[in-house]
Formats: C-alpha cells, sequence, structure tokens
C-alpha cells in the first residue's frame, strides 16, 4: 500500500523534473557555454574563451550607454514605484467606505501594464500636443519633447513604471492589515502622535514586505523591454537602449548567440550583486516578529 | 472630535479620488479618443469629441489590420496558444504544488529550493537558450512555442506553484488522511477531496496566467515569424509601424478593442485578481 502511493507521488513530480532539467537547468547552464564562444547563426559555433566578456566590458560603447541607461531606470524607478505604493497603500488602510472600490480601480494598469495597447497609449499621452503637455501649459510651463529628449525619454519609462504601482500596493496593503490593531490603541492610550506610529510600529513591522517589494521590483526593472521598444525604440541616443532590448538585438537581430549570452551573463552578475546587496543590509532595517 | 475625524477622511478622500482619476484617465482617453476624428485628438484634455463631430468610422478602419480581421483573426491566434497555455499550466501547477505540498518524498526539500530559485531566476536568462534548443526542437513558428513549458511546469509556473503550496498549507491535513483511509490514492485525492478547496486559487492561477499571456509580446515577437500566426498584441505593433501611423483614430480604436476583453475579464474576477496578488506576499 505504502510503497505503491510512492510510487504515483514520483509520477505525478515526473513531469516538473523533466521540465525543470530541460527548461531551467540545462539552459542556464549551456548559456554560459555560449557565452564564450562566437555563435553565428549560419556556421558553428567556435570557442574562443572570455573574449566576448572582454570586448564588451572594455570596448563596447553601445553597453556602456545602455548600462548607464538601465541603471538610471532601475535606481530611480524602483525607489519611486515603492514609495507611490506605501503611500497610497497607508491611505487605503484607514477605515474607509469604498476602500475596495479604491482597490480594483488602483490594480487595473497594474494587470494591462505589459500589454502593447498601454505602450502605444503611453506614448501618445506624452506627445508633444498630448494630453500631459496641455496639462503642463495650464500651469504656464512650456510642452516637453518627452520621447525625443534623452533626458525625459527615461522620466516617460519611469513614470510608465510608477502608474503601475498596483500590485505593489496591494501586496502592501495586505501587510499592513495585518498589523495588530491592539498596538496602535496602546500607542493613542500613551498619546504617540500618528507620525511616529507609522515610524515606530507600522513601516518596522512591514519592512519584511518592503524587502519582498523591493527585490521584486528591482528584478523585474532590471529586464524592462516593452515599453523602450515600443515607445521610445531604445533612443534617443541610447538613452532608453535598456540591455534587455540590447541582448534581444544582439540575438535575436543580429544573431550573434555567443555575445547576447555573455551580455545576458554581465546582466545576471549585476541583478545578483544589487540583490545581495538589498538582502545583506536587510539585517539592518528589516525586522521579524519571529 | 468628531469634525476633525470628518476633515480627516476627506482629504483622504480627496487623494483617493485624485490618484483614481489620474490611474484612469489615460484609459478613458484610449475610448473617448477612439470616437473622435483624427484633428480632435490632441491638444485638448475632453476625453468627449466635440459636439457633432463624433465618429464610429475608426472601428470600421481598425477591424481592418494588415487586410485581416481584428477579432476573428488575431484574437483568434491569440487564443490558439493562450487557451492550451492556461490550461496545462492549471493541471501542471496544481498537480506539482500539491505534491511538494502534502506527500512526503526523498528530495522534497531540494524540489521547494529549486522552485524558489527558478521563482527567484530572471526570465531573460533562459531566453537565448531555450531560443536554440526550441530552433533544434523544430518548434519555431508553432504556437506550442509558447506553451510546451507549460506543460512540464516550467516557465511561469514556479509563481504559481508557490502561489498553490501557499494556499494548500491552510487546508486540514485530516482530509487527506480520511480520503486515504477511504481507499484513494494521491491522484484521486487530488482530484475529489482537494480540487474543489482549490477552486479559488485554481481560478486566480488561470486568470493571471491568461492576462499574463495576452500581454506577452517579448515571446510572440521572437518565436512567431509567419504572417498568418500573428497574435494581437503583434497586430497593434505593426499597426504603430505601418502607414497608418497618422491615422491615430484607428489606433486608439484597435487599442480599445485589444483592451477590452482584458477590462472584461478583471472586473468579472476581480476579486480572484486583488486576492491572489495580496496573498502572493503574504506569508500565511
Amino acid at each position: 500500500m505504502k510503497t505503491k502511493n510512492s510510487y504515483i507521488t514520483y509520477l505525478m513530480l515526473a513531469p516538473w523534473f523533466l521540465g525543470f532539467v530541460v527548461f531551467k537547468a540545462y539552459p542556464i547552464i549551456i548559456s554560459f557555454w555560449y557565452s564564450l564562444m562566437e555563435y553565428p547563426i549560419l556556421g558553428d559555433p567556435e570557442f574562443i574563451g572570455i573574449a566576448n566578456y572582454k570586448h564588451i566590458l572594455t570596448d563596447d560603447p553601445i553597453f556602456k550607454a545602455s548600462i548607464i541607461g538601465t541603471l538610471k531606470y532601475v535606481l530611480i524607478g524602483t525607489p519611486c514605484v515603492l514609495i507611490i505604493s506605501f503611500i497610497v497603500a497607508y491611505v487605503l488602510n484607514f477605515k474607509l467606505k469604498g476602500v475596495n472600490f479604491f482597490r480594483t480601480i488602483y490594480y487595473i494598469p497594474s494587470i494591462l501594464g505589459g500589454n502593447v495597447a498601454v505602450s502605444i497609449l503611453w506614448g501618445l499621452l506624452f506627445n508633444i500636443n498630448g494630453p500631459v503637455n496641455t496639462i503642463l501649459n495650464i500651469f504656464g510651463i512650456k510642452s516637453i519633447y518627452w520621447v525625443s529628449d534623452p533626458t525625459f525619454a527615461v522620466i516617460t519609462l519611469i513614470l510608465l513604471k510608477c502608474w503601475q504601482f498596483g500590485s505593489t500596493m496591494l501586496i502592501f496593503l495586505a501587510a499592513l492589515q495585518n498589523v495588530p490593531t491592539s498596538l496602535y490603541e496602546y500607542a493613542a492610550i500613551e498619546g504617540v502622535s500618528k507620525l511616529r506610529q507609522l515610524f515606530s510600529i507600522t513601516l518596522p513591522i512591514i519592512t519584511p514586505m518592503v524587502l519582498f517589494n523591493c527585490v521584486n521590483v528591482l528584478v523585474k526593472a532590471f529586464q524592462e523591454f516593452n515599453s523602450a521598444y515600443l515607445i521610445t525604440k531604445g533612443g534617443p541616443n541610447n538613452a532608453t537602449y535598456f540591455l534587455n532590448l540590447y541582448i534581444y538585438d544582439q540575438a535575436f537581430q543580429s544573431g550573434n548567440y555567443g555575445y547576447a549570452s555573455a551580455l545576458t551573463w554581465i546582466l545576471l552578475v549585476i541583478i545578483g550583486i544589487l540583490t545581495a546587496v538589498v538582502f545583506s543590509s536587510s539585517k539592518y532595517w528589516v525586522y521579524y516578529s519571529d | 472630535m468628531v469634525k476633525k475625524n470628518t476633515i480627516n477622511s476627506a482629504i483622504r478622500y480627496i487623494i483617493l479620488i485624485l490618484v483614481g482619476i489620474i490611474l484612469i484617465y489615460p484609459l478613458f482617453w484610449i475610448i473617448g479618443s477612439s470616437f473622435k476624428q483624427n484633428i480632435d485628438i490632441f491638444g485638448t484634455l475632453n476625453i468627449f469629441p466635440p459636439k457633432g463631430r463624433g465618429t464610429t468610422q475608426n472601428f470600421g478602419e481598425a477591424w481592418n489590420i494588415n487586410n485581416r480581421h481584428i477579432l476573428p483573426f488575431y484574437f483568434l491566434n491569440t487564443l490558439k496558444f493562450l487557451v492550451p497555455k492556461t490550461i496545462f499550466t492549471i493541471i501542471s501547477s496544481t498537480i506539482t504544488a500539491y505534491v511538494v505540498a502534502r506527500k512526503k518524498f526523498i528530495g522534497k526539500k531540494f524540489v521547494f529550493t529549486m522552485i524558489i530559485l527558478t521563482l527567484l531566476m530572471p526570465e531573460l536568462a533562459f531566453r537565448i537558450p531555450l531560443y536554440l534548443l526550441f530552433r533544434d526542437l523544430g518548434l519555431l513558428d508553432r504556437y506550442a512555442s509558447l506553451y510546451i513549458q507549460d506543460i512540464f511546469a516550467a516557465g511561469t509556473c514556479s509563481f504559481f506553484i508557490f502561489m498553490e503550496i501557499q494556499f494548500m498549507r491552510s487546508i486540514p491535513r485530516e482530509l487527506d488522511e480520511a480520503a486515504v483511509m477511504d481507499g484513494c490514492n494521491e491522484l484521486q485525492t487530488l482530484f475529489y477531496i482537494i480540487s474543489p478547496i482549490l477552486k479559488p486559487i485554481i481560478i486566480t492561477v488561470g486568470l493571471l496566467c491568461f492576462m499574463w499571456g495576452m500581454n506577452d509580446f517579448q515571446g510572440p515577437l521572437i518565436y512567431l515569424r509567419s504572417p498568418d500566426k500573428t497574435v494581437m498584441s503583434m497586430a497593434l505593433k505593426q499597426l504603430m509601424d505601418g502607414d497608418s501611423m497618422i491615422n491615430y483614430g484607428k489606433i486608439f480604436a484597435a487599442s480599445f478593442i485589444a483592451l477590452l476583453p482584458m477590462i472584461a475579464i478583471f472586473f468579472a474576477g476581480s476579486k480572484y485578481f486583488v486576492d491572489g496578488v495580496a496573498s502572493s506576499g503574504g506569508k500565511e
């Protein structure tokens, strides 16, 4: 009886195991091998050692522009998304009527976010005659060339990222709702101000979720593709030519699979380092109740 | 005191409504602009067309992209990979999550660690080797290239497996034990006893998988080549590149048509989306 059951257990796990080996473990290993090769579309791959990496790091101006654009997007975008999400979640957490309605409405941009239609829409919103400039004009500010100015192009894409704060906000909200109300009641009796309560009770308790959201948003931002590809097309002057775009072009437009694999590994290492920094710093600011 | 509270909640409502308007305005702008003539679209904040100048002509034009119909052709193509993708994702994720959450077996710790690890791994890491693998397997330009991973609980399934494991932890183990006593094997227990309880989380997984698949642009861009396999996201991109670049009305109408099913699905299942996302981050 018992052996028969465990046999079925392994049978049920078999598809996952096969998928793990073929679609996860094998690709990641072989990808590093590819990064050490000159791998053109036609012809045989040729082993060239670390030449790809050497070229990328020492002799590739496009990579340099690409990494600067990517870092700007990630390092400005991530804190913006986290702060907006937290503030909105904080306001929503007060017992107000219609919270569920707002929660639902705020989540819509996130769920539509990656859609091509949204990227098209965003480009047109920030068009020289689009609504955003119309609003600026009302306040007496001159129209801005959002998409064709290198500085504003990155900002346009960061704003799109911020517009989609919904899922991050929902995770904060769930965490806020789990903070025991007795803590606030006790603080109120002691005469602690609302602001002090926010910094001394609320924020410390939800720091694990801040960490979770931070890593999540960071890793996703590093891989941004759709908005840069569709709205700014990587330009102007490669200002929004994010690494994912560069990798896509190298692999699927130029067919340099080896070079593109090396770029991928460099991006993975950067993501890994930044995530490790966030995690190792977490022991100073994340509070675990248990 | 009462007065202060009223003012406070008034301020909160004003903030909430303002944020809501900023978030929703762009969507209404799409809808409004798709009923406008080209020259009325820009330079105004009003989402409604000027009096007497509204038009439905844009929808007639948007119906045809590159001589193919938007819903009967492009949307149907999208469904051709999306429906199998969603079904496979639900089946494979649920089975895997069930085994990991509720069974004892050798290597369980390893399996769980690998699920978390693949969950954390950037998707980008697998793109090039998978493309080359699919090329060698003859999967290029086939819809199967977009869902074959989901048959084997790979791809984005790690996230769903994780969600389902979290959910299953709240189901009492006595249920499984009782089922085994009554002579059920694992598959029967999962199918007859656990699945009905899992219904809400299965719906969440299905909806999220469907929406993400609908949004997916890079997948079809890389894997699908031939014009008669073009899916909705690609069609929209071609519309933007094409000669109709000046015809904004048509672009808005097509975007509206593309977003409409998603918005409808979202409102029909908003409870599942909101609860699902909120709990995925929570440690229950």
